[in-house]
């Protein structure tokens, strides 16, 4: 059958092949008994299931066969449970008594092929149901049945923790063996389940390493010159366990550790899996230093050899131990280096993770020399972990603030659309910092920006320097770089360029607006150019620059006074405050000129739904019949919303009704249009005015609020009130 | 502890697969599917080690034949690579300089030596006369079987 698929030319024909065989497996397996073809049925199935076609129809034929008393039958019957059935089908229970009789079973092949299939595929209620079993069988004196056995065993404590109890004493039992084929088995065992019960024995495990090491040519497990290399990588592994934190454990091992380093050869895999091994042991125990120094040249050792496996493996335990023992991996600084410009993908990556470990104070320009160019040729999936990598080691042991800034604007040329969204506002920040770079680093923005505007990163840094420190790029002179002449055309022109790409995002867009507008303070003859520039994007499609744009043309139409103080520069910002990064609080700016008293601009948080309950209605004034009560609501983590509501218990009426409030200087203060300005006489009607204010700095909330109206005489009446506690706060 | 064990050719058609973990249909499918594109796509000099999710990836090309090991994290790779090179020296002996014809036609002798070298994720029998000794004596039970069974009971 399997000649009759390979044949099939295409998949099509090939699945009707299939489909014809299946139909032919399906109809026979009806059948009750049809001799020996079951097997060769399901032997059939099996393939066609690997060939990624469904064939769960044949799992209760698994369960039947694994009944049959026929040996050939029963063995593709559990070949097809182990890969047809998993836990979570139901016809793997019933399953579960056949395993049971065939473990009892009297040859010993039925009761390996049980064994095996429970292994391999048990689940926690069948490993439950048949432990017993299975310590039976590890008692038994049948070595290869005991092998098996053990490792079900390993299997049933993975899955049912609590098992571990009943299977503890016939594992020390194991412990005696002298087979090879036992001892790997019992270490398994060991390992991955008891290790506290073999504490005691690091003597006798070391004595069994020994003999391996020395000993002379065993036929039967040897790999290449090396006795069992299997055993002796598990021994190792269990001594590493044992010994991770016990002194006295560590110190029987020491002396083997440096043999085993010393004498393994170490021409071929085999040999290095060994010594590899060793060396993490070595590392992971409290090994004494000369030992430790021994591993760690091993490793050097490694580095160099010409096999790249050795190489990544070398890296990989060497990144281990970079925090603990910096100074001797140090030593191999070159080698590592060289490993970046390997053109194996993993080998990079490896190397670039230990070479970003290695950066330190004493290396950062050598370092930042290679890893920048490993930036440049690097493949894709790498970029981001290595541009993220170069700016921490940047900030951590920048020696200069010029060399940081400098090498930042590497990374953004070579890798900006790699790059992660903090780094702009990060940058911005650095940048207004070193205020004596500012001519610089605006100059090689300009120049950057010039040359290439599809990196957003960069594009949107220097359009924002262009905008802040457009006056030193337009003064041309700058003792770090050479002059050039930098016309107000050629500024605008290149913020124009940046508007108007389609390589620009949203975002870029945006910085590039807002840099426009700064610069209309800063130059002196382009000023129409700019508002025609900005007057064109009231009408752009994205309502974000739309907005920006309509604010912008409003400073200049009706608050051209202000104009200079809004765009005026930034001040140094603080790392980590929220909500001023970027331009955008000289767009904001605008938002917030009330003729109420506003002492500072800042954006105003979003409001959250208000709170259900009522809050209480406070009286605050009082006087001559017109009343103001207050209801306080918080809308979020500093600001909040004051109703305010006036009625009139006099006899006449009160009109032209205003109030006008004052907070104190940190508070931002935002009045709502009242209701009206008339109160009738006998509180017929209210007036209720909302007050929105936003308390960041979580200052002692005061409001003066001062009345006035006029009588019913025509007389205006003027009253002023304090309110120094709100409740409901 | 080894997961999962999987052989498939150049042109990424499977061969053998052993899974030592339950895992779903579809998520065996996927995974198939994540290695076979993943190892393919290596360059022909490079490390045999790779990282994906949680494990460390071994494989190792032997003729048109791809054998791709599953391991933990914390496991050795370059013995990992040993263990692959056993399994392939005993299908060797088994089938006398096995090539991947013999794989495809003969799958199920091929699960069957795996079984008896590896069990559970964990290496069972180091010894390669051993484990021949072993596949030979089952077989010979089957054959043993079969003729009794097909002889006419007296």
């Amino acid at each position: 059958m399997i000649r009759a698929i390979r044949s099939a030319r295409t998949q099509c024909e090939e699945r009707g092949v299939i489909q014809r065989e299946c139909a032919a497996i399906r109809a026979q397996f009806r059948q009750v008994d049809n001799g020996g073809a079951r097997s060769h049925n399901l032997a059939k199935l099996l393939y066609v299931h690997m060939l990624g076609y469904p064939a769960h129809f044949g799992q209760m034929e698994c369960v039947r066969m694994i009944a049959s008393p026929r040996y050939s039958e029963k063995r593709v019957g559990y070949l097809g449970a182990m890969m047809l059935l998993d836990e979570k089908q139901d016809a793997s229970l019933l399953i579960t008594n056949s395993i049971k009789n065939d473990l009892a079973h009297s040859n010993q092949y039925v009761q390996s092929l049980a064994l095996c299939t429970l292994a391999c595929m048990g689940s926690a209620e069948m490993c439950r149901d048949l432990a017993p079993e299975i310590d039976r069988l590890l008692r038994a004196s049948n070595s290869y049945i005991k092998k098996k056995a053990a490792l079900c065993a390993v299997h049933i404590v993975r899955k049912v923790h609590d098992l571990g109890e009943l299977f503890a004493p016939a594992a020390r039992s194991l412990l005696a063996e002298k087979n090879h084929g036992q001892l790997i088995l019992t270490f398994s065992v060991c390992y991955n389940v008891f290790v506290p019960c073999v504490s005691q024995t690091v003597p006798d495990l070391v004595q069994i390493m020994k003999g391996l090491v020395i000993s002379g040519y065993s036929p039967e497990h040897d790999v290449a010159g090396i006795s069992d290399p299997f055993l002796q990588v598990r021994i190792l592994r269990l001594l590493r366990i044992l010994g991770r934190h016990n002194e006295t454990a560590s110190d029987a091992m020491n002396d083997l550790l440096a043999q085993v380093a010393t004498n393994t050869d170490s021409t071929k895999t085999v040999g290095n899996a060994v010594l590899y091994e060793t060396v993490l042991t070595v590392l992971d125990i409290k090994s004494e230093s000369g030992l430790r120094v021994l591993a760690v040249n091993i490793l050097g050792r490694f580095l160099l050899n010409n096999d790249r496996n050795i190489r990544y493996i070398a890296m990989t335990s060497l990144q281990r131990i970079v925090g603990t023992d910096h100074n001797a991996v140090q030593r191999h600084r070159g080698t590592i280096v060289d490993c970046l410009k390997d053109q194996d993908a993993s080998v990079k990556r490896r190397a670039l993770e230990l070479s970003l470990a290695l950066v330190s104070a004493s290396n950062i320009r050598t370092m930042m020399k290679e890893l920048l160019l490993f930036l440049s040729s690097c493949p894709p999936e790498l970029r981001a972990q290595a541009a993220s990598g170069i700016f921490h080691a940047a900030e951590r042991y920048a020696p200069s603030q010029r060399w940081h800034i400098d090498t930042i604007l590497h990374v953004l040329t070579t890798a900006g659309g790699d790059v992660r969204d903090e780094t702009v506002p990060n940058l911005i920040q650095l940048i207004t910092n070193t205020s004596e770079l500012h001519c610089y680093t605006v100059h090689k923005l300009y120049r950057a920006l010039l040359t290439d505007i599809s990196q957003p990163s960069l594009v949107q840094v220097a359009c924002w320097c262009i905008g802040e420190y457009g006056d030193l790029l337009l003064k041309g002179e700058c003792q770090e770089t050479e002059p050039s002449q930098v016309t107000e055309d050629d500024a605008l022109d290149a913020l124009e360029t940046v508007l108007q790409s389609h390589m620009s995002s949203p975002a870029t867009r945006g910085f590039a607006l807002t840099a426009t507008m700064k610069l209309s303070t800063r130059i002196t003859e382009n000023v129409d150019r700019i508002r025609s520039i900005v007057s064109i994007y009231g009408s752009c499609m994205d309502v974000e620059l739309q907005q920006r744009a309509v604010e912008y043309n409003a400073l200049f139409r009706k608050y051209d006074h202000m104009r200079a103080a809004v765009l005026e520069r930034m001040p140094v910002i603080e790392k980590n405050s929220s909500g001023h990064t970027n331009g955008e609080t000289a767009g904001d700016a605008v938002k917030e000129i009330q003729p109420a008293a506003v002492k500072q601009t800042g954006p105003l948080l979003p409001q959250q739904p208000a709170n259900q309950v009522h809050p209480p209605t406070v009286p605050v004034y009082e006087k001559d019949g017109v009343s103001l009560t207050l209801i306080c609501e918080k809308t979020s983590d500093s600001g909040m919303t004051v109703t305010l509501t006036a009625s009139n218990s006099t006899d006449s009426d009160i009109s032209v009704f205003t109030l006008q409030a004052a907070v104190p200087k940190s508070v931002q203060l935002h009045m709502k249009a009242p209701s009206g300005d008339f109160l009738p006489a006998r509180g017929a009607a209210k007036v209720t005015q909302m007050v929105a204010l936003n308390n960041p700095n979580k200052v002692n909330l005061k409001m003066r609020i001062r009345i006035s109206y006029n009588t019913s005489q025509g007389s205006a009446y003027q009253d002023t009130v304090q309110i120094d506690s709100f409740p409901g706060l | 502890m080894m997961r999962f064990l999987l052989l498939f050719s150049r042109q990424g058609k499977l061969r053998l697969q052993k899974w030592f973990t339950p895992i779903s249909e579809r998520e065996k499918k996927k995974i198939i599917r994540d290695m076979t594109s993943m190892v393919l796509a290596r360059q022909p000099r490079s490390c045999n080690f790779l990282h994906w999710k949680d494990l460390k990836i071994i494989y190792k090309r032997y003729a048109s034949l791809y054998f791709c090991l599953a391991v933990d994290n914390q496991e050795n790779e370059l013995l990992a690579l040993e263990v692959i090179h056993r399994y392939v020296e005993l299908l060797d002996k088994y089938f006398g300089n096995v090539c991947e014809l013999d794989i495809i036609f003969n799958f199920e002798k091929a699960y069957f030596i795996l079984d008896e070298f590896l069990i559970g994720g964990e290496i069972q029998e180091t010894s390669k006369q051993v484990v021949n000794r072993c596949i030979e004596s089952s077989d010979m039970l089957q054959e043993t079987m079969e003729e009794y069974m097909s002889k006419p009971a007296f």
